[in-house]
């Protein structure tokens, strides 16, 4: 993981107050948990454990969902697949924080498949989507080649129709407010014409954007 | 009341070609390896497996797989065996997928004897296609179907001899659902204890639901998949 990533996980560890119940996807997501310090945010992995913490010694049965090596906090639970996704889906997650694939100028989000490739994997990015309160999105604003990943439309198919809450990557943050983007902040270093030039969703400059951010 | 079995392919012995068999486990993690190794060894094809992934390329289910011995699958993440998608690409192999919390939603169903339920999860994307849409108090839902099977194979920590199980960590994930939801329920377990000596406080799948009982021969452990001593 690079300082570009690590960067936008510290960001959206700062939305983070608890008391609170957080799900952290693979990738940048990941990251987050390593900028937390406060002790009743609780995080939650969908394949069975409410209180991940670090890992201390490795145990191979002890696992996030990216089948990473993790510890249990005291006052952790272990729970089945089905009572873990009854949490997701019935709202009981405050928080989740996932990565992504495209975000389209409504807050919808692509995440799971890619055309043209096998669609062989979905795991719980659907569940996740539906039923979170609160769902935050952590990405690299372009692909590698330098296209915008944040689209007038989705050209993957969609996770969900319900938009995210938040949209954070490394050039700007983003609050989605009735299905419209609306720029809250820009990155270090980061001007508002940068932004425009790498975004293809249309988006609506905030009143109160910050363009210098506690970091 | 469990039957205890020394070997292998005695608890194996009722698992025939053509079956659907639920296999418990996330990747490597909880899944009954001393059983996988088993049916890779038996002489069964065209089986239907129910599991969250096809474990990795050439370990666990990922064996099964290159033996040509899975007609069908369905799970939430076969992504994470890249040979998975090869076989699907060749027509070698059927994919049912559903959202993770769908499939172990379907076996919870199954296991309780529910025929289908309506979820949020799914609606308006590709996985919703040939489903039944109904509004339910003016929000959306997709009807999906219970799961069950002929025979589940799963991995606990523990049982009694009676059949009573516990669990270890995020080993647990599909096996106590798995558990509920097929004709025939085999547990691998670390160890067999005597009734009484895990509190009933603790068990998770009383014994009701579980038939064969075997000691894992195959673990995981840092080093990957070891045969125990």
């Amino acid at each position: 993981m690079s300082i570009v990533h690590e960067m936008i996980a510290k960001r959206a560890a700062a939305e983070l107050q608890g008391p609170c119940v957080v799900n952290l996807g693979i990738g940048i997501p990941t990251l987050v948990a390593n900028y937390i310090e406060d002790d009743v945010v609780h995080f939650h992995t969908e394949n069975g454990l409410l209180g991940v913490t670090e890992v201390g010694e490795v145990d191979p049965n002890l696992v996030n969902a990216g089948k990473l090596p993790v510890g249990e906090k005291a006052g952790a639970a272990f729970f089945n697949s089905a009572e873990s996704f009854g949490m997701i889906r019935g709202g009981h997650v405050d928080v989740a924080i996932l990565g992504v694939l495209q975000v389209d100028e409504n807050g919808r989000i692509a995440n799971w498949a890619i055309p043209g490739r096998n669609i062989i994997g979905v795991g719980g990015a659907m569940d996740l989507l539906v039923g979170a309160k609160k769902v935050i999105v952590t990405t690299t604003h372009t692909t590698k080649d330098g296209k915008s990943k944040l689209l007038k439309e989705c050209t993957f198919p969609i996770t969900s129709t319900r938009s995210v809450d938040m949209v954070i990557t490394d050039l700007a943050v983003f609050d989605v407010v009735e299905e419209r983007l609306i720029l809250k902040e820009l990155m270090p270093e980061v001007t508002l014409e940068e932004v425009r030039r790498r975004t293809e969703a249309h988006f609506i400059v905030g009143g109160l954007l910050d363009e210098h951010p506690v970091t | 009341m469990a039957v205890i079995h020394e070997w292998v392919q005695d608890a194996l012995s009722d698992v025939k070609s053509g079956q659907t068999i639920m296999v418990g486990g996330f990747g490597l993690i909880g899944a009954p390896l001393t059983l996988i190794d088993g049916l890779t060894r038996k002489d069964v094809g065209g089986l239907t497996i129910v599991s969250n992934n096809l474990g990795e390329a050439g370990e666990g289910l990922g064996i099964l797989l290159r033996q040509q011995k899975i007609r069908k699958a369905i799970g939430s993440y076969f992504t994470s065996n890249r040979e998975v998608g090869e076989a699907f690409k060749q027509g070698e192999i059927d994919l049912q997928l559903l959202p993770q919390g769908t499939l172990a939603e379907a076996i919870r169903a199954g296991g309780a004897g529910i025929g289908g339920f309506y979820t949020k999860t799914g609606v308006g994307t590709e996985l919703a296609k040939g489903k039944e849409e109904r509004q339910i108090d003016g929000v959306p839902y997709l009807l999906e179907k219970a799961l069950r099977a002929d025979v589940a194979i799963i991995r606990a920590h523990k049982a009694d001899t009676l059949g009573n199980l516990i669990y270890y960590k995020t080993a647990r994930n599909f096996n106590p659902l798995m558990a509920t939801a097929a004709n025939l329920v085999i547990a691998e377990v670390d160890e067999i204890v005597a009734p009484g000596e895990l509190s009933p406080e603790e068990i998770v799948t009383p014994q009701l639901f579980v038939d064969r009982l075997l000691v894992a021969k195959k673990v995981l452990t840092k080093e990957g998949v070891v045969n125990r001593a």
